[in-house]
């Protein structure tokens, strides 16, 4: 194989597709073949079998829309206080200089940790999901957007300021859309964590989705169940990255051009 | 009155790291008439590159000051327009949206921008390529945009950083006349920085030469060519002339930046 040579389209897509299905043999041979237990790990058929269970008897449908709204919700709420920030810390030194040890320190708090605290302060309700994922989230993003904004190139801002831009017009007409793209893929990256923070939030203290679902379906041995919600989840992650992707695409289509 | 008086100005880098202060340029006087069109000619590192910063304001000076169009200057302005070296149309923009820019800071109406934004792309000859962005472009294209983005803002001033100096020799040929033709036209304030001997009498009513770092101006030649100049007058006795007479002055200060660390 020769370094950083490309590949055709369709033997990509094969490669792609072929590591899936060693993956599910070999789940298959380990349960099929009796080499593991059933009471630990379920076989791809009680797996499917268990799925269809909770998708018409369960309202398995339900636990899936909370879980996405709760990721949602927290995530845009992350992205609404952490964008314009990191726009600031990246734009303004002082700034910078003011939030950039807090946000770093803060960055490693884990935001699993907070759950315990954050049951006390905020209950059980949709206000505590949601501040999880917020904690995990708004702090990478401000971090992340601020390090683009700053490496923002020096010459487009030159060029900017001989144009007559005064220091707001480069933040609007410079800062901000040269970095769009980067933000956007930011945003992408995060979306992807934020649904880490949302099943560790529904493992304790809740009563609807999916993370509940796999919690509960722990007390009655149901592997089968945990796979399922846990392959939904990729899934989800899966569909909402390739939206994602598609999106930032149609939307910066002058950096691909 | 001039239109540009440099007077007294200078530039110190402060060293970095305990190492000792650099001097870009000495202290540098120079006057540029209303309308005249002068190129800083010389070799790297020679503190040209700086001056012209300067004069954008983009850069300040150690000592001295610099007067433009009447007024002292303390940082970029729209009465000076500048041309960088590097491709600095702006990536998300349109070739038309990069030619509005300033006029948009402006707030000029709507009718009016977009007017002059398409006698602009008529003039550098861009007329069809209104719509790609600045990917889509060659090198010499994305300078013709440049420099109707830095016009279109009718700065009284132009200045150019080697504008030309990235792209080949026939594109450079062909966008030196264009800038001449345009200039030849509609009569502007040029300071043009190049490292190109050719390219400087080509293009000046005057070129100035600097010396090896620490810069500092080493003479002052008038180009008495007539205009409108065509590139067949590369070819004269009268250019060869001037080109000889600036080769030797610049190969002295060539070899003094090349034994420079």
């Amino acid at each position: 194989m020769q370094p950083l040579e490309p590949i055709a389209r369709r033997s990509r897509l094969l490669l792609g597709i072929l590591f899936f299905v060693l993956f599910f043999s070999a789940w298959g041979i380990a349960t099929f073949g009796g080499f593991v237990s059933p009471t630990f790990l379920a076989d791809p058929a009680t797996m499917l079998k268990d799925g269809i269970y909770l998708l018409t008897h369960q309202d398995f449908l339900v636990d899936i829309g909370v879980t996405i709204w709760r990721v949602v919700g927290g995530f845009v709420m992350a992205a609404a206080v952490g964008v314009p920030l990191g726009i600031a810390m990246g734009a303004y030194k002082p700034v910078e200089a003011l939030l950039e040890p807090f946000v770093s320190f803060a960055r490693y708090l884990p935001a699993s940790a907070f759950v315990p605290l954050l049951i006390l302060w905020a209950g059980i309700g949709e206000l505590q999901k949601l501040l999880v994922i917020f904690i995990g989230s708004v702090f990478q993003i401000i971090l992340m957007v601020a390090v683009c904004v700053a490496a923002t190139r020096r010459d487009l801002v030159e060029a900017a300021y001989t144009l007559g831009a005064d220091n707001s017009g480069i933040v609007r007409r410079v800062l901000i859309p040269a970095n769009a793209p980067d933000i956007a893929e930011t945003l992408r990256l995060v979306l992807g964590w934020a649904w880490t923070y949302v099943i560790v939030a529904e493992l304790i203290g809740a009563s609807s989705g999916i993370g509940y679902m796999i919690i509960n379906s722990q007390a009655l041995m149901a592997t089968g169940q945990i796979i399922f919600g846990i392959i939904v989840i990729g899934l989800i992650g899966l569909v909402s990255d390739l939206a994602f992707k598609a999106l930032n695409r149609r939307l910066f289509a002058w950096r691909l051009a | 009155m001039s239109e540009l008086e440099i007077s007294g100005v200078s530039r110190v880098f402060p060293g970095a790291n305990g190492r000792p202060p650099v001097t870009a340029l000495h202290p540098t006087d120079l006057k540029v008439a209303r309308n005249d069109f002068v190129t800083i000619l010389g070799p790297s590192g020679c503190g040209k590159s700086t001056l012209l910063r300067i004069v954008a304001g983009l850069d300040t000076p150690t000592t001295g000051a610099v007067v433009a169009a009447g007024k002292e200057v303390t940082g970029p302005g729209v009465d000076r327009g500048m041309v960088f070296q590097s491709y600095t149309l702006f990536p998300w923009l349109t070739v038309r949206d990069n030619i509005a820019f300033g006029l948009r800071e402006k707030r000029m109406g709507e009718k009016e921008k977009w007017e002059i934004v398409d006698s602009y792309i008529d003039k550098v000859g861009l007329k069809g390529f209104e719509s790609h962005w600045p990917k889509q472009l060659s090198g010499g294209m994305q300078q013709r945009t440049a420099i109707a983005r830095a016009l279109a803002n009718d700065p009284r001033i132009l200045l150019l950083d080697e504008p030309f100096g990235a792209l080949d020799n026939q594109t450079r040929g062909l966008m030196q006349e264009l800038l001449l033709g345009i200039w030849e036209r509609e009569q502007k304030t040029v300071l043009f920085v190049t490292h190109d001997i050719e390219e400087a009498v080509f293009m000046a009513s005057r070129v100035v030469t600097m010396t090896a770092r620490p810069g500092r101006i080493k003479s002052v030649t008038p180009v008495d060519l007539p205009h409108p100049r065509h590139y067949t007058i590369k070819a004269s006795p009268e250019f060869s002339e001037l080109r000889r007479k600036l080769t030797e002055e610049i190969r002295a200060e060539a070899i003094a930046a090349a034994t420079q660390t």
